[in-house]
């Protein structure tokens, strides 16, 4: 329950009572003292009412999973007990408000059961409202940690509402504990072990894609509130002023997309960002972009579907949404970002990418990574990281030799890719249409311009070139653990819990799934004895999409799915390898 | 100063022969060079359907969409540069039917740009159903035994929906519909052209020589206040939209984006460079 896999603590009760900003103070805190935190939330679509917990893994070095035990359960309702204790491990701890009149299930023994008087010493302070600052103080004291920083945290959290508010809660933090030194300190054995100081901040993936999409040079987004993509709209909202950008609430993602098309043929950086459903909506209009090689940048934080499906939970569903979606065959690219720096490299690189091959650059995120919190360096989050390039332009100058009328904006050139104009630039006015149509733009419907036109866009990708494929472990594996987006956290960390088994385990992910990258993920998996594709679908759409491309038909090759909503856990995941590494020799 | 010529393209029309909607291009081409612009200032963006042709024909940045989708996308350019004169077109299908969603919106926006809906209460390029714009009884090829739904009515529609400018035109009466497409182009604000343009084709009803008997024009009424929001409904409910002229403006318009809190004043499309430190710095700062 110590050294580098951190302890997990976790805080469970309804929804509205403060749960979030709960597990808020402890991952702040953790981060600020120089510990890794990882915070995973299950939630509901609903406000007030239903349960809700927030995890917080606290480490000595870098996490990007949830754990499959929790160490600290704080419960504030009986049901948090119910649905949670099974996940506490012999020796752990529960932390119950004594207001409920808490009691273990008769079969779970070795699990110490703390009743502390959450609510009545919130009231005794003033408001039953500090029950959660009561039990921020008891969690210290149950993990070890020094108490300081927690009422730092508090001073600058309620600061701004004065000592009236900072003192009384201060003071609850400070009774909660307090009274669990005096009273439970013997029943912890939590020693996190020594922090390790750094200039770090805790943010979500969508603060790191709306980050990168705004040092990429995003100055206009347009979206409709989605779950779990809003926060991505609502980040930009905060930080568009400081720039002189604008966010839209639009009416609809079809008015979102469209809004964007129409920024983005006239030249400004824009972008949308929904989830499922919302991009189902937006399929017409990808093909428009596609045909007008119009540059759009579209994140894609998926849920669980179809329909309506289970909003809040999580998914990777939309792949083959996002690789073949909209009418027609429309060239695009998608990426998939698995970690916080990649979700800002990759909001970051979108609009690069948009605008050298003028063309829909869609980005698969998914729920674990848009909405969970991780500590990552400030360092990381460089404004400068690459610098803003806007691909092939035309420039006044040339456009002053070209007849009035006669500029060529669909050129076809040797890498599909023509050179553009924006409104604005005299001489450079041309038609972009849906329709197809021919060099100049004229609609054509002519079968040679036809055929040369959609070589022209497919050969636009071409060239593409970016690293796509990456690796870790081992050429020759035993097994190799494949997949995209936030499963690659949880497959790192069962890299090492393999490892630590005495396995030779190599982690491939795909950061790049549209053009698909053949042979960079032949050769990362050419040594591996075996491949173990994790992907949280019913319908294996990664493992698809590597053997439409003539990877993964050999037996080696197996397929670990999941689609209950419900992140894989690093165990679930070294059962699963560990069993296919128990099969026969299939080589 | 650019000229007639200016604004013309070499593409050959697809249009009917006697369409309206070459009375609303020839309109459009002589406001614009009233209106002094140039053609690299012009963004257009037309929807689908024969009305959205019309891009085809004007020299300027045009923007061909998708059906019903004008006005996001018109949206969307206007932001990207505010300084472009941005003409959004379409017909009573892309404008009334499948964007209807998008057209209430826009009336409280209130974006600075103009929009030209060419109504001929028919759906033409898909050869003869009928519009939004129909009128009950009309007989189409989807409405064998007369139309059965009541029609909507735009303008009615687009005053109480908070427009800030609201016209109708009709293509055969020239200097009327020039001068109003000036007017909507001058204006603070979204201005909204319902304009007549007859189908010769499929609408045997609403000829031109139907509309000449039974419009009124409200250039031949002085008294008429077309600030006065209340006289504008009275108006169109007692005209059931047969009316032409200015109908509704409010002259305390003041266009979305010059109500974005901080928007820049230069065009976004021009501007490349990364965030600055400083900025940078308090955004990373407030992430705690």
């Amino acid at each position: 329950m110590a050294g580098t896999r951190g302890v997990a603590w976790k805080i469970g009760g309804d929804q509205g009572e403060g749960i979030d900003s709960t597990g808020d103070a402890l991952a702040t805190v953790a981060n600020r003292m120089g510990y890794y935190v990882y915070g995973y939330k299950t939630f509901s679509s609903r406000i007030k009412g239903g349960h809700t917990n927030y995890k917080v893994r606290v480490a000595t070095l870098p996490v990007e999973a949830t754990t499959d035990t929790t160490d600290v359960l704080v419960a504030l309702n009986q049901e948090t007990i119910d649905k949670n204790v099974a996940e506490v491990p012999l020796g752990g701890l529960v932390l119950a408000d004594a207001a409920f009149h808490p009691v273990l299930p008769a079969h779970r023994t070795g699990v110490h059961l703390i009743e502390l008087p959450l609510t009545l010493i919130a009231k005794e302070l003033g408001s039953v409202l500090m029950r959660n600052m009561v039990a921020v103080g008891a969690s210290a004291a149950l993990m070890n940690l020094p108490l300081a920083p927690f009422q730092d945290y508090v001073a600058r959290r309620f600061g701004s509402k004065g000592e009236a508010v900072v003192g009384p809660n201060q003071a609850a933090v400070q009774r909660g504990y307090d009274q669990i030194r005096a009273e439970a300190g013997h029943l912890t054995q939590i020693r996190l072990g020594e922090p390790h100081p750094g200039d770090r901040v805790v943010i979500t993936g969508n603060d790191a894609l709306a980050l990168g999409a705004l040092a990429g040079g995003c100055r206009i987004m347009a979206a409709y509130p989605i779950t779990p993509a809003s926060d991505v709209m609502e980040a930009l909202t905060k930080w568009m002023p400081l720039v002189g950008g604008v966010v839209v609430q639009s009416e609809d993602e079809i008015a979102a997309i469209n809004l964007v098309i129409g920024a983005g043929f006239t030249g400004a950086r824009a972008m949308t960002a929904t989830s499922g459903p919302g991009f189902s909506l937006m399929q017409e209009a990808l093909g428009l972009a596609s045909m007008t090689e119009t540059p759009v940048v579209v994140a894609d934080i998926q849920r669980s579907g179809p329909s309506t499906g289970m909003p809040t939970k999580q998914e990777q569903s939309d792949l083959m949404q996002m690789l073949n979606g909209s009418h027609g065959e429309s060239p695009r690219i998608v990426l998939t970002p698995s970690s916080i720096p990649e979700a800002f490299a990759d909001g970051m690189d979108a609009f690069n990418l948009a605008e050298q091959y003028q063309c829909p650059v869609l980005i698969a995120s998914d729920l674990s990574l848009g909405l969970w919190t991780q500590s990552v360096e400030r360092s990381v989050l460089d404004r400068a990281r690459v610098p803003i390039v806007r691909g092939p332009m035309v420039t006044e100058r040339e456009l002053a030799d070209v007849p009035a009328g006669q500029f060529k904006r669909y050129a076809l050139t040797e890498s599909g890719v023509s050179p553009r104009s924006v409104p604005g630039m005299k001489h450079g006015q041309f038609l972009a249409t849906g329709a197809e149509h021919a060099e100049s733009g004229k609609v054509s419907e002519d079968p040679a311009n036809r055929t040369q036109m959609m070589q022209k866009r497919f050969r636009k990708l071409d060239g593409f070139t970016r690293d796509a494929v990456f690796r870790e472990g081992p050429l020759d594996a035993d097994v190799t653990l494949l997949a995209v987006g936030s499963t690659v956290g949880i497959l790192r960390e069962a890299q090492g819990l393999l490892e630590a088994e005495g396995h030779r385990v190599g982690l491939v992910w795909l950061r790049v799934l549209a053009p698909f990258p053949t042979r960079a993920v032949i050769e990362a998996l050419a040594g591996s004895r075996r491949v173990l594709v994790v992907e949280q679908n019913a319908t294996g759409q990664v493992l698809s999409l590597l053997r439409t491309h003539g990877v993964g038909h050999e037996p080696r090759f197996h397929s670990f799915l999941k689609y209950d909503g419900v992140p894989f856990t690093p165990g679930e995941v070294v059962e699963q390898a560990a069993a296919v590494l128990d099969l026969a020799e299939v080589l | 100063m650019a000229t007639l010529a200016d604004f013309k393209t070499t593409e050959k029309s697809w249009w009917c022969p006697g369409c309206g909607d070459f009375g609303v291009l020839a309109a459009l081409q002589k406001s614009l060079v009233a209106l002094d612009l140039d053609p690299e200032q012009l963004a257009i963006v037309a929807g689908i359907g024969c009305s959205g042709k019309i891009g085809n024909y004007v020299n300027g940045y045009n923007l061909h969409v998708v059906h019903g989708r004008v006005l996001p996308s018109a949206m969307g350019v206007k932001l990207a540069n505010r300084d472009l004169t941005v003409i959004g077109t379409g017909g009573d299908g892309d404008a009334y039917a499948i964007g209807m969603g998008h057209f209430m919106h826009a009336l409280r926006r209130n974006v600075n740009m103009t929009y030209l809906v060419m109504d001929n209460h028919i759906y033409g390029l898909t050869k003869g159903q009928y519009s939004p714009t129909s009128d009950t009884g009309f007989k189409t090829k989807t409405t064998p035994a007369g139309n059965i739904e009541q029609p909507v009515h735009p303008l009615t529609t687009a005053v109480a929906g908070g427009a800030t400018f609201v016209a109708q035109g009709f293509s055969s009466w020239q200097p009327q519909l020039a001068d109003l497409i000036q007017a909507g182009v001058r204006h603070p604000g979204f201005a909204l052209i319902n304009i007549i343009s007859p189908c010769v084709t499929y609408n045997k009803v609403n000829t031109y020589d139907w509309y000449k008997q039974n419009l009124t024009n409200l250039a031949n009424d002085d008294a008429y206040d077309p600030t006065d929001r209340v006289a504008a409904l009275t108006k169109l409910n007692a005209t059931d939209e047969l009316v032409t002229g200015l109908i509704y403006r409010d002259p305390t318009s003041v266009p979305y984006e010059d109500r974005v809190a901080h928007l820049s004043k230069e065009p976004l499309a021009h501007q490349d460079a990364p965030v600055a430190q400083a900025v940078w710095d308090k955004i990373l700062t407030q992430l705690g």
